[in-house]
């Protein structure tokens, strides 16, 4: 009989480039099947979360069916975030609730007499005061600042109040130095003022946006995607480079199919022919820019013809989409990015975008950059911070001058043996993050660990990270927990609340709960003088002219905006910058040493055989927090490697054949992965979703489908400004043999030598 | 009324958020689904197209699965949606090979199962889970036969294809281009 899956595989045979993208058949859990009739959402009990499963977190409504049960989760239609609509993953927010590997009591490390580590589950009470006996050990062995946090999740707020309270700040998320850190610090330089979250972009207005590596819609930043499709539809002008046809490429008007690692030729090459074909925005400039002329002669002979010989991008193409830009100014956006650390000259490839974005008179303009406006978020009355005898600046700024946070791989190098100088990091709480797939050079990482008097894990998930924990701290997931209030900057001020829908499942508790108890246990109790988090929370919205009963209906709350969106025509404007001016040339950076101009550097390109590796996201999955996630595997389960056919008939490889990868430095994939044949890939390099590839066994959904590319970074690039870690430049070749099987180990040896 | 829906292949991402709401709006159970995602490549590098397109039952005119349905467990609804009846159908599967969409499945408790147009949502006037939550907004559902609706005004003022038209099934799902 034909069967679904069969039909699939013949559609794909007839039409040569479809791919299908269809649940696997895997798993099909009781509680979808519960309810026969669909859940009737006028009648329902909802409660008001905001998403955890990125970063956009978005504000919507988590509905129970008629049995009191998590159904399904829906946008807040006040939210300008998501406006009502939740992507992929914060649809599939339910399965994380819903997952049965979650970490499901506190545990403790164990080491038997034959020198086995195990876990075995211990009381809360026990594991909060181990987590507080050690932080007192390591206050008086070493000084509270020897402990650092290291956290992601939303959570981490109240761990960072715990933290600053005992008397440290050596703080870091490995977003910034991991990820948006050089654009941050770019944008500083620039403007005096960094990008942040969600971007202040008025791509709603704009005529062109242009898309440098930037994976629109594939990274599914919500509300960044709605007003992409909306500019799509008014026939705006999408400008894209990037080396992969990604799928905004298949919607721009130019598609710059770029060398990698030549961006910054492409940038200066666009400034070049703004400035000498006099198209940049001369009243904007003279009004508000320093150093124009100096730019003028630093871009002199960055002309298209010399770009062409770095980015393989024809010199007509660079100039049209100049033009294209020019004609749309000043409703014109050259997106900074999110992701920026790419080559290790990151700030400088970010400080190229956003002087292009000065040239076309955008920032501050309709159709380019809006001023966001935040609300602030008033702090419980607690007693004033201790101040550390240093900090992260200490270790992070005589090295990284531009940093602008704490710098995660900074504080973990803190930690290695070899540190002989006097700021040791002794002790880490990580909360809500998988530093092994997070920070590249995942050895350096494990030999910090190895260094540590205590290592306390707080997550939701078993994860790489959990299994180095001396205590393991299972967190309920978002949708059974109140959390700090959300407030981002955004073109109208709002806050979001989130509140649980359901009890926590297992032992699991709230992470507020535990930087609570931890406090009280070191006799901190005194900052966190509330009984409980409902109440900390009322307090906070009535200073804000709202409650926290106000906003259990409500979810979200808008307040009116102080400041102009714009910048009116020959408005006088101050950027927090040394001359007040938007600096094309940067006074500071010269000061602390660096190139006050972008210059554009000749990276590594790969050996004979070897390929780019790029990596990328799906809309369907965050990092490698959702791999387990029934519903959301249940749309992506693996992530497939992409090689363009030229490639693939080299090495005579099929599609779906599964292979494993070997880097430039001789590290090897743990798990295979399978081979996508796509046009939509260069010769020279090959794309794989982030995230997955994971080593943990307690991941039922998640463990060894696909491979990890984190795995296969280990030449880091650190920026000389801001300290990220630039991952792209690794380069990995196939192995089309298992290289793990011992008689392949000792082919390889025999080839090697 | 003539229900149908627009899909803007313009405007779709392929982020598959229409697969997951209709699956937890439906109680779809997981490894099944009632709508799913086709990415369709052309030419070679650097010269290419892209299409993406969400795609569903057509809830045909001339319907094959309702034809070939010994025990009438497929027919037809108001507004031309076509369903099928669980207690009705015996799983014989004829439907699964009549449809030129591949748009039904067998549902694990032993009936054929296949996209409703969520008429239990449309019924109390509110549009299909999918069309809800799409953030790219390229889903559009509506009344074919009411010329101010949103679904015949796309239709009116945007090039557009159906799917497999040599089947003859006039299918209601179009995709504008």
């Amino acid at each position: 009989m034909k069967t679904r899956r069969e039909f699939i595989k013949i559609s794909a045979v007839a039409a040569g480039g479809i791919a299908v993208l269809k649940p696997a058949l895997s798993w099909s859990p009781d509680f979808l099947k519960k309810d026969i009739e669909p859940l009737d959402e006028s009648k329902a009990k909802r409660y008001p979360t905001f998403c955890e499963v990125c970063f956009w977190k978005c504000a919507g409504f988590t509905y129970l069916n008629k049995d009191g049960e998590i159904q399904k989760i829906i946008g807040n239609d006040k939210d300008p975030h998501c406006n009502g609509r939740f992507c992929p993953r914060g649809t599939g927010g339910v399965g994380m609730y819903y997952d049965n590997d979650r970490l499901k009591f506190p545990q403790k490390r164990v080491v038997d007499g034959d020198g086995t580590h195990k876990f075995v589950q211990i009381s809360w009470e026990e594991a909060l005061d181990t987590i507080a006996d050690n932080m007192k050990d390591i206050a008086d062995k070493y000084g509270p600042e020897s402990m650092a946090l290291l956290y992601h999740a939303s959570s981490g707020s109240y761990f960072k109040h715990l933290m600053q309270a005992y008397g440290s700040k050596n703080i870091a998320k490995p977003s910034y130095a991991q990820c948006l850190g050089p654009r941050e610090a770019g944008f500083v330089a620039t403007y005096g003022m960094g990008v942040s979250s969600p971007e202040p972009t008025d791509i709603k207005n704009t005529e062109c946006l242009v898309l440098i590596g930037n994976h629109v819609g594939e990274n599914m930043h919500n509300g960044y995607v709605q007003e992409v499709a909306d500019a799509i539809e008014r026939n705006a002008s999408i400008i894209t480079v990037d080396p992969r046809f990604s799928t905004i490429a298949s919607k721009s008007k130019f598609w710059l199919p770029i060398k990698p690692a030549t961006d910054l030729a492409l940038l200066l090459s666009w400034i070049h022919v703004l400035i000498y074909e006099e198209l940049y925005d001369k009243k904007y400039v003279e009004q508000y820019a320093f150093g124009f002329d100096e730019l003028k002669a630093h871009v002199k002979n960055f002309t298209p013809e010399w770009a062409y010989t770095k980015t393989d991008i024809d010199p007509k193409d660079i100039r049209d989409s100049a033009y294209e830009m020019a004609k749309a100014s000043p409703a014109v956006i050259v997106h900074p990015g999110r992701h920026t650390t790419w080559y290790g000259d990151d700030t400088q490839r970010t400080r190229a975008i956003a002087i292009l974005n000065a040239l076309l008179g955008s920032f501050g303009k309709k159709g380019g950059w809006y001023f966001a406006e935040k609300k602030s978020v008033p702090h419980f009355p607690s007693p004033e911070y201790p101040h550390p005898k240093w900090t992260w600046k200490d270790i992070t700024k005589k090295t990284y001058k531009g940093a602008g946070t704490g710098i995660s791989n900074d504080l973990i190098k803190a930690s290695l043996p070899e540190n002989k100088n006097e700021h040791k990091v002794k002790g880490w709480i990580v909360v809500g993050t998988n530093l092994m797939t997070t920070i590249p050079d995942v050895e350096t990482t494990k030999r910090a660990i190895e260094n540590l008097d205590f290592i306390a894990v707080v997550d939701t998930m078993p994860m790489e990270i959990t299994g180095y924990a001396d205590i393991l701290l299972p967190e309920c997931t978002y949708l059974e927990r109140y959390d700090d209030i959300r407030s981002s900057q955004h073109r109208i001020p709002n806050i979001a609340l989130r509140m649980p829908a359901a009890n926590p499942r297992w032992e699991s508790k709230p992470g507020w709960w535990m930087a609570k108890e931890i406090a009280n246990r070191l006799g901190l109790g005194d900052y966190f003088a509330y009984d409980s988090v409902e109440e900390e929370l009322d307090w906070k919205f009535k200073q804000m002219g709202t409650s926290l009963e106000e906003m259990q209906k409500i979810g979200v709350k808008q307040f009116d905006k102080e400041t102009d969106l714009y910048l009116a025509d020959g408005e006088e404007h101050y950027f927090n910058t040394d001359t007040g001016k938007i600096e094309l040339y940067s006074l500071d950076l010269e000061a602390k040493g660096y190139d006050p101009m972008p210059k554009f550097i000749e990276h590594k390109q790969p050996d004979s055989g070897f390929y780019r590796l790029i990596y990328g996201r799906a809309p369907m999955h965050t990092f490698g927090r959702t791999i387990n996630n029934p519903n959301l595997t249940d749309l992506m389960d693996e992530n497939k490697i992409w090689v363009n056919p030229k490639v693939a008939k080299i090495w005579g490889v099929e599609a779906e054949q599964e292979i494993w990868l070997k880097n430039q430095d001789g590290k090897i994939s743990t798990f295979p992965i399978k081979v996508r044949i796509t046009e939509r890939i260069r010769h020279d390099s090959v794309y794989m979703i982030h995230g997955f590839g994971n080593t943990e066994k307690g991941l039922s959904r998640g463990y060894g489908r696909g491979a990890s590319d984190s795995e296969m970074i280990t030449n880091v690039k650190i920026d000389p400004i801001m300290g990220g870690t630039g991952m792209r430049e690794n380069f990995v070749t196939f192995l089309l043999e298992n290289p793990h099987l011992e008689e392949n180990k000792i082919e390889n040896k025999e080839a090697e030598s | 009324m003539r229900y149908a829906m627009t899909m803007d292949t313009r405007k779709c991402v392929g982020c598959s958020d229409c697969v997951v709401a209709c699956q937890t709006e439906n109680n779809v159970p997981l490894g099944y689904c009632r709508d799913w995602i086709v990415e369709h490549t052309a030419g070679t590098y650097p010269h290419l197209d892209m299409e993406l397109r969400s795609e569903r039952c057509n809830q045909c005119d001339n319907t094959p699965c309702v034809r070939t349905c010994p025990t009438g467990a497929s027919h037809v609804i108001e507004g031309g949606i076509v369903k099928v009846t669980p207690e009705e159908c015996i799983g014989c599967g004829a439907c699964i090979q009549a449809c030129p969409y591949d748009a039904r499945y067998f549902h694990p408790d032993g009936y054929v199962d296949k996209c409703t147009f969520c008429d239990h949502r449309v019924k109390k006037g509110q549009t299909t889970a999918c069309v809800a939550v799409c953030p790219t907004k390229c889903l559009t559902f509506g009344d074919l036969d009411d010329p101010n609706s949103d679904v015949s005004k796309l239709l009116r003022d945007r090039k557009w294809k159906v799917l497999a038209p040599e089947a003859g099934t006039k299918p209601h799902v179009f995709f504008l281009t």
